[in-house]
């Protein structure tokens, strides 16, 4: 494990997480190595967003360790290396009076830093931020005026605008038409493959994911298969059925990629 | 010169005014869009407390006697905003709760220093409806203090203040130390509130923080232009108001809050006939 540490993006260690009685996670257990895209996939109430937010050091777990490029998560500091994409995006305040220029340039704030302000370098990267999301020219729009497919790319582009090395995204494609979210998924894969990016993708899409990510893992509490897509799609009846308690097909969807 | 400005106190409610008229609004931004715009009233009544407590000392010592009681509304209402943090920690699920507990103590309060005090007086019933002729030169000092502190904060923590009312957990993760930037503004939103009362008084407080955002919020296109825009109908209604407050010989409080409804219909009325526009799909 330790000969190749440099090559881990993500490493949870036994980690246990509970409110008060009720078991979220149980001692998980992953790594997730850089420039993979994992799929992270699970039924309502596994703990996805719990074992995200105990990642990112939002949440604080009662048992376990979190590592972020080798470094614990409470002695992190590299939080620009980070971009983070809620589960909330999609329920924020939508008449908050701010443009899509505005919102993406709070990606850039921890780099700034404290008591200095943005330079025209800096807003150059907002402009390449909102570009390479095709939002460039809502620019100037409020972020309550656009749709929820042109929302989520600009809350996107505020995780990508400061140049992240790993990229967290929870569930981003809830409450967007499928329209959105297959161009969205087609984005996603543009941006792992052009930037050698580390993505990580919450979801319960289990179908359409499986076309774009290079990993799942499953989780129900515990992990329960963590290995590459072919590995998932070859055990994926059994895993599937186990994992939610029924049977399910894993769908194949083709959407013109090769 | 205006002819309106030839007495001392005139200049004096017409300096303050326009100071308070720029500082309530672009503190109440940020108060409005975290969805916090009873705190303002919360703040102005735990002001009062403070005020009361000052002129009932005022009747057993000469130190308060003389003391000028803003002061003491500062201090109570500064106490009253920490605690409000507090209290949202403790009531983590029902966060709105704060406000009611900190409004009735406020009030509560109030009411038992002003009849340990023997009743209303003058004094008490400016700082209620504000009033342009009680304004003394030093609470003009007073406020412009207030104001230099409230504009270098805005001006240096701008970048944190708007991550922190958009989404507090981006800002956690961009390594934003939130607790104390939230317990400072509300130490400032506290100072303030006691800084605006002599003018608008202290049951319109909320008022000058909140109807010019509600207003910007309609049209304004960004956040920057929401804080402009609220100035701007801040400093309209405040000028506006000390002028029919003065000829009209109305208690200003009431004539700059008319103001600001008159405002604040304008920009719903303009936002109905342009429309609200969706723009595109993806």
């Amino acid at each position: 494990m330790n000969n190749n540490i440099g090559s881990i993006a993500i490493r949870v260690d036994d980690l246990s997480f509970h409110y008060g009685d009720k078991n979220v996670l149980q001692h998980v257990t992953m790594e997730i190595k850089k420039g993979s895209f994992l799929g992270l996939v699970g039924p309502n109430g596994s703990g996805k967003s719990t074992l995200i937010k105990c990642i990112l050091g939002l949440q604080k777990p009662q048992e376990g360790h979190v590592f972020l490029f080798g470094e614990k998560v409470n002695k992190f500091n590299d939080w620009d290396k980070v971009g983070y994409v809620s589960q909330k995006a999609n329920s924020f305040n939508t008449a908050f009076p701010a443009t899509a220029f505005e919102v993406v340039s709070m990606g850039l704030f921890g780099k700034v830093g404290l008591f200095r302000f943005l330079k025209a370098s800096d807003k150059n990267k907002v402009w390449e931020a909102l570009r390479s999301v095709k939002m460039d020219q809502y620019a100037h729009q409020n972020i309550g005026e656009l749709s929820g497919g042109q929302q989520q790319r600009i809350f996107i582009a505020r995780a990508l605008v400061s140049d992240p090395e790993l990229l967290i995204l929870d569930e981003p494609t809830v409450g967007v038409d499928t329209e959105s979210s297959d161009s969205f998924y087609k984005m996603l894969k543009e941006l792992h493959r052009e930037n050698n990016m580390t993505l990580v993708l919450v979801t319960h899409d289990v179908g359409v994911m499986t076309n774009y990510v290079t990993d799942v893992a499953c989780l129900n509490k515990q992990i329960h298969f963590h290995g590459n897509t072919k590995e998932f799609e070859e055990s994926s009846s059994e895993n599937m059925s186990a994992f939610y308690g029924h049977h399910v097909h894993v769908l194949h969807h083709d959407h013109g990629h090769e | 010169m205006l002819p309106f400005l030839k007495y001392e106190f005139l200049q004096n409610a017409f300096l303050t005014g326009i100071m308070v008229g720029l500082l309530a609004p672009v503190l109440g931004v940020f108060i409005v869009v975290r969805r916090q715009a009873l705190i303002a009233d919360a703040l102005s009544h735990i002001t009062l407390a403070g005020i009361a407590a000052n002129l009932l000392l005022g009747k057993w010592s000469s130190f308060f006697a003389a003391a000028n009681p803003i002061y003491m509304g500062m201090a109570f209402s500064v106490g009253g905003a920490i605690f409000i943090e507090q209290l949202r920690k403790v009531y983590k699920h029902y966060e709105e709760l704060a406000i009611p507990i900190i409004m009735s103590a406020g009030i509560g309060l109030s009411v038992i220093f002003i009849s340990m005090a023997d009743g209303f007086n003058t004094d008490l019933f400016n700082y209620l409806f504000g009033s342009i002729i009680a304004v003394k030169r030093s609470d003009v000092w007073t406020v412009f203090a207030i104001l230099v502190v409230v504009l270098l904060f805005v001006f240096f923590m701008y970048k944190e203040l708007f991550v922190l009312s958009f989404d507090e957990e981006q800002g956690k993760l961009s390594g934003i130390r939130s607790n104390w930037i939230l317990v400072a503004f509300m130490a400032i939103t506290a100072l303030v509130i006691a800084a605006s009362m002599k003018i608008v008084g202290i049951l319109l407080v909320s008022a000058l923080m909140t109807l010019p955002v509600a207003a910007s919020i309609r049209i304004a296109k960004g956040f920057k232009q929401a804080i402009w825009l609220s100035v701007l109908f801040g400093e309209i209604s405040v000028i506006a108001g000390m002028f029919l407050s003065y000829y009209l010989d109305l208690a200003s409080g009431g004539t700059i809050v008319l103001c600001l409804v008159v405002i604040l219909f304008l920009t719903i009325l303009y936002k109905k006939f342009t429309g609200s526009r969706k723009v595109g799909h993806l």
